[in-house]
């Protein structure tokens, strides 16, 4: 069976892997010596920002110290046997098998990761084939020039009896075709180049947004008095974004985190955030902003001010979920649609209205989160004509596991909820119960 | 033979050529280069047939065969169209919106004669 080891040890272990002193690493991480040696030895709790700070300099995931390798593993075998249509996996053996062939475990886990990886560079590429339109463009203008020298050709071979003139023009217009034909190859070849690229340009322009806001942790503070020339070179500078798409949904994106912190500056969150108390609702009637502007600063502001992250999923009104700051525990699908059940989809049909929520995970961990969902118009009002919304649900871990009144799951695939209402498919958990 | 073409095509040497040969054949070509007056100039010219590119500035070929075939003056004129999209979707939309024949770049001189000659005898 897998042994369960706590997160000090696992942070022990990592160390002396990657050949760390404790107190290189204390020092990393900005802690003193005896305080990692206190945490090494279990006898201090470890989560949030410092957690991350040490997975950092550690280069393994937080999970990996969190749960451990073993929580981990499971987690991408169940994955992986879920979405099998082929053969049946032992799933209730799981663990077993995971604690016995570790090895042999890993493998599979990382052959789906890459299976995932394949699926997701094809299908971008059969997307980009059928509708990128500079590709089009591309090949229809190369076409162009390809008729163009053939029928030219076509009629100095074929023509017997030519007069100078014409023939000295249509020599010009050889010569000037294969010009353009060359270049446009050589165009289109640099841009197939590019493309071929998986690590450049594969990603969605959702995905490339996601990186930058995870590479600056949501926070844009610093932008918060910047003018819109300052905004617009700031986003052209990320890396991340290598589209224009990227580029204009970051845009909106970080208009919007900047907005939030001018209306809730650090000092104010910071003055509410005393008692260690997460209140979105008190805060929002506190310094009377809109409650959605809480939720999308608190989730940004808490990897450095709370001692636990705290996520952010937000959808539009088809429930196409549009922004994701993932918190640990709580899977918020990439590809397939979420839980009907999440609160972030009842605030749809209750605009306006703050909604919080105790949910359990389904899974082994039966993780509980606290859910604070609220939708709100987008746009201006106008006479007669029904507003658009956007909803917005901060995720709030809690300690311990355990039942609560509502079980919400992922995606339906991987969740093992039997009797559930909202269910869209069937899951290829559901027999492990 | 003394009949006339109007070739509708944004491509200068694409034009020259057809032309040329065109005229070598004995017809009579006029040429047109944009999209958003060609259905006014083919209802002003009335040409036997009208060679017609899709990709056009101002107007594609389909929307331009499309308001020819719903004029009484135009409804049977021959028309060839020309793409560089040989996709089926594309013959279909094609063929509904009433070419006479299809013909996807690149295509020969003799096509393009064979295809202007059974037109206009059909």
């Amino acid at each position: 069976m897998v042994q369960q080891t706590l997160a000090g040890t696992r942070i022990r272990e990592r160390r002396v892997m990657a050949g760390l002193r404790q107190a290189e690493l204390a020092k990393q991480v900005g802690i003193s010596g005896s305080y990692l040696n206190l945490i090494e030895h279990n006898r201090r709790r470890i989560g949030g920002k410092l957690l991350n700070d040490i997975a950092q300099a550690l280069k393994v995931e937080p999970s990996l110290l969190s749960e451990g390798a073993e929580a981990a593993l499971l987690s991408a075998l169940r994955v992986a046997a879920a979405e099998t249509e082929t053969v049946a996996p032992e799933l209730e053996r799981g663990d077993e098998f995971a604690g016995r062939f570790p090895g042999w475990a890993a493998l599979i886990a990382e052959q789906h990761r890459r299976l995932r990886s394949l699926e997701h560079t094809a299908a971008t590429l059969t997307d980009r084939l059928t509708h990128d339109p500079h590709l089009a463009t591309s090949v229809h203008e190369m076409l162009t020039m390809v008729t163009a020298i053939r029928s030219t050709a076509g009629i100095l071979a074929d023509t017997k009896e030519i007069e100078p003139e014409w023939r000295n023009r249509f020599h010009r217009n050889l010569n000037e075709d294969s010009l353009r034909l060359a270049e446009g190859a050589e165009q289109l070849v640099a841009y197939l180049d590019d493309a071929g690229d998986a690590s450049a340009g594969l990603t969605l322009p959702l995905e490339e947004v996601e990186a930058m806001l995870g590479a600056h942790k949501f926070r844009f503070d610093s932008l918060a008095n910047a003018t819109q020339d300052k905004l617009s070179t700031f986003v052209g500078n990320q890396v991340q974004l290598t589209s224009d798409a990227a580029r204009d949904m970051a845009m909106t994106v970080v208009r919007q985190l900047r907005a939030d912190a001018r209306l809730l500056s650090l000092d104010m969150l910071q003055r509410q955030l005393e008692d260690g108390v997460v209140d979105p609702a008190r805060i929002a009637s506190d310094i009377g902003v809109p409650l959605s502007t809480v939720l999308r600063r608190l989730a940004a502001v808490s990897d450095d001010m709370l001692p636990m992250p705290l996520g952010l999923v937000m959808c539009d009104a088809s429930g196409t979920l549009m922004l994701r700051k993932p918190v640990e525990g709580f899977a918020i699908p990439r590809f397939s649609g979420a839980c009907a059940k999440w609160p972030l989809f009842q605030a749809l049909s209750r605009p306006m209205q703050a909604l919080r929520q105790t949910v359990t995970m389904t899974g082994r961990d039966a993780r509980r989160f606290d859910c604070y969902a609220v939708s709100e118009p987008i746009g201006t009002i106008q006479l007669n004509v029904a507003p658009l919304y956007h909803s917005y649900m901060l995720i709030v871990p809690l300690e311990g596991s355990g039942e609560t009144e509502a079980a919400v799951g992922s995606t339906c695939r991987v969740c093992p909820l039997e009797k559930c209402e909202g269910r869209r498919e069937p899951s290829l958990l559901a027999d492990v119960g | 033979m003394g009949k006339n073409v109007l070739v509708i095509e944004d491509e200068p040497n694409i034009i020259e050529a057809i032309s040329f040969i065109l005229s070598r054949d004995g017809w009579s070509v006029a040429t047109h280069s944009n999209g958003h007056d060609a259905v006014g100039v083919v209802q002003d010219a009335m040409p036997d047939l009208v060679i017609l590119d899709v990709m056009l500035p101002g107007k594609n070929g389909f929307d331009i065969l499309r308001e020819l075939r719903g004029s009484d003056e135009t409804q049977g004129l021959p028309v060839l169209m020309l793409t560089a999209k040989g996709q089926v979707k594309d013959r279909e939309m094609a063929a509904r919106a009433g070419a006479s024949r299809f013909m996807t770049k690149p295509f020969s001189n003799a096509e393009v004669l064979d295809a202007v000659r059974e037109l206009v005898a059909g």
